[in-house]
């Protein structure tokens, strides 16, 4: 009896150690795909939750990123990685799997976002102070690339928005002070050229680029229309779109700007968040026409696109961020409304859009979707979340 | 500051109506919670959550101090044409406005760091 007990003996102690160092692992760095993660930023308290979109749950909170409203994030090519952009100026770099700060730097004194470049070396933020675009080292967040902006005095210079990535290595930026768009091309050893195009209008305050690659556009704060920049043909330089829309007409304040990034791109049509009006705008997306405006809740903030198409789903400014309008792309009606409370700051489709992640900022939860029923799945509890990221951006251009 | 800023920002205080003699005092404390939060959250996505600035100019009581009197709250009333910041007289009464200017002067809601 004890010589058959013997082995059986070993093997449960192996199968405990066994357990017991695989449970180790899992509590310092879990082995794992990334596919289906995200982070969610808790703006208020400095820190993100890390979230599992297949099992609706949170996996744990990283602390210590400083000044988070306004915040963005952008992914390694291997989805392991978040780099996120704080107000502050702070570019954190978070390893997903081990949930911990891999490196963290004070870049600039007040930034506005970032983008991660095509072949995924190379990270840049964009600052509103000192004005300009820095580019680190993705690895080690190193410092590669200094861009000053134009100078608008000897101690002040232009602050820079809507920076996004372009295929090429290629980030493209546009100046809010002195109304210009820039293209910084990376080379392999970190050192850049700049090629800048002025006079693309008043105070563009926020840009895009379509999700080919191709075109570049800048939101203009301070006259109507957008500027757009062909990347295809670069030398035909920037021309105005849109410019006769809401001409003569009295716009009203604007609470919140309008965000482009994640717009929506519905197959022919694109629908663009309009500053200062209580419209979407829908635009044909090959002649840049205005072919239709959808009348809305109050001023849109994000028009996102479910990744088929069908759908946009708008949330909009204060005061009236309580709710979000969901529209279909055919027929341009408003087929559901929302009302999950104030402070609907930001949405993200898990990457086939069969669900819809909103954070909600004042109830401190985000809440999660199903796209087709609009039924509320389940709600998670966040410290005053706001901008949602799910690793699936890393493999898209522009986000 | 320089002087023509200061002049120019004597002429927009003086050339805009200000807002009704306001009552500070007679905003309940509820309401003053609110209005805290709304500048942290909302001003602060431009102004930012620590009002050091952002898309909006840093709101340092040391800065805002150098204006003249009633210009914090001309500018909250009537905003600042020509730049992104909203008039906000649609939304908040002239109370709500005066206490939000006194609270920025005294720096209640600035979080330097």
């Amino acid at each position: 009896m004890n010589q058959n007990n013997h082995p059986l003996l070993v093997t449960k102690i192996a199968l405990l150690l066994l357990l017991w160092g695989t449970g180790y692992a899992l509590s310092a760095c879990e082995v794992r795909g990334t596919g289906d993660l995200g982070i969610v930023i808790e703006r208020a308290s400095g820190s993100i939750q890390i979230i599992d979109t297949t099992q609706r749950i949170s996996l744990g909170r990283v602390e210590g990123l400083g000044d988070l409203s306004h915040a963005s994030a952008v992914y390694s090519r291997d989805e392991r990685y978040a780099f996120i952009f704080g107000r502050d100026g702070g570019l954190t770099k978070v390893d997903l799997l081990c949930q911990k700060i891999e490196k963290r730097i004070i870049q600039g004194g007040n930034s506005i976002g970032g983008a991660i470049s095509q072949n995924g070396k190379w990270v840049a933020v964009s600052n509103y102070e000192p004005g300009g675009v820095r580019i680190f080292n993705s690895n080690n967040l190193e410092l590669v690339s200094d861009i000053k902006a134009t100078p608008l005095s000897e101690s002040k210079r232009s602050r820079t928005v809507g920076l996004v990535d372009a295929p090429g290595d290629r980030f493209v930026f546009s100046l809010f002070d002195s109304g210009e768009t820039w293209i910084v091309e990376m080379r392999d050893d970190g050192s850049s050229t700049t090629q800048k195009f002025s006079g693309v209008g008043i105070q563009p305050y926020d840009g895009l680029i379509t999700p080919n690659g191709r075109t570049y556009i800048a939101g203009l704060f301070g006259e109507d229309g957008l500027a757009l920049l062909d990347l295809w043909h670069p030398e035909n330089g920037v021309r105005r779109i849109l410019d006769h829309y809401g001409r003569g007409e009295q716009k009203l304040p604007v609470y919140k700007m309008p965000h482009l990034e994640g717009w929506a791109s519905a197959g022919e049509r694109t629908f663009l968040p309009a500053v200062g009006r209580h419209e979407l705008l829908v635009v044909d997306s090959s002649s840049w026409q205005e072919v239709g405006r959808i009348p809305v809740h109050s001023q849109p903030v994000f028009a996102i696109s479910r990744p088929d198409g069908r759908q946009v789903w708008v949330n909009f400014a204060f005061p009236h961020n309580d709710t979000l309008q969901i529209i279909d792309t055919e027929s341009l009606e408003i087929i559901h409304q929302k009302q999950p409370g104030k402070g609907v700051l930001h949405m993200e489709f898990t990457p086939r859009g069969d669900e819809v992640w909103v954070s909600v900022r004042d109830k401190n939860r985000v809440e999660i979707y199903d796209t087709e029923s609009f039924e509320l799945l389940k709600t998670l509890p966040m410290e005053t979340p706001s901008g949602i990221f799910f690793t699936n951006r890393a493999g898209k251009i522009g986000l | 500051m320089n002087r023509r800023v200061a002049t120019a920002a004597i002429l927009l205080t003086l050339s805009l109506p200000l807002p009704a003699i306001a009552d500070v005092g007679a905003l309940s404390s509820e309401r003053r919670a609110e209005i805290g939060h709304m500048v942290k959250q909302d001003c602060g996505s431009c102004h930012g959550l620590t009002l050091k600035g952002g898309l909006g100019p840093s709101l340092d009581p040391a800065r805002l101090n150098l204006y003249p009197e009633g210009f914090l709250e001309v500018t909250i009333f009537h905003g600042r044409p020509g730049t992104p910041m909203p008039p906000w007289a649609p939304i908040l009464t002239p109370n709500e406005i005066r206490y939000i200017a006194t609270q920025l002067l005294s720096g209640t809601w600035y979080e330097p760091k």
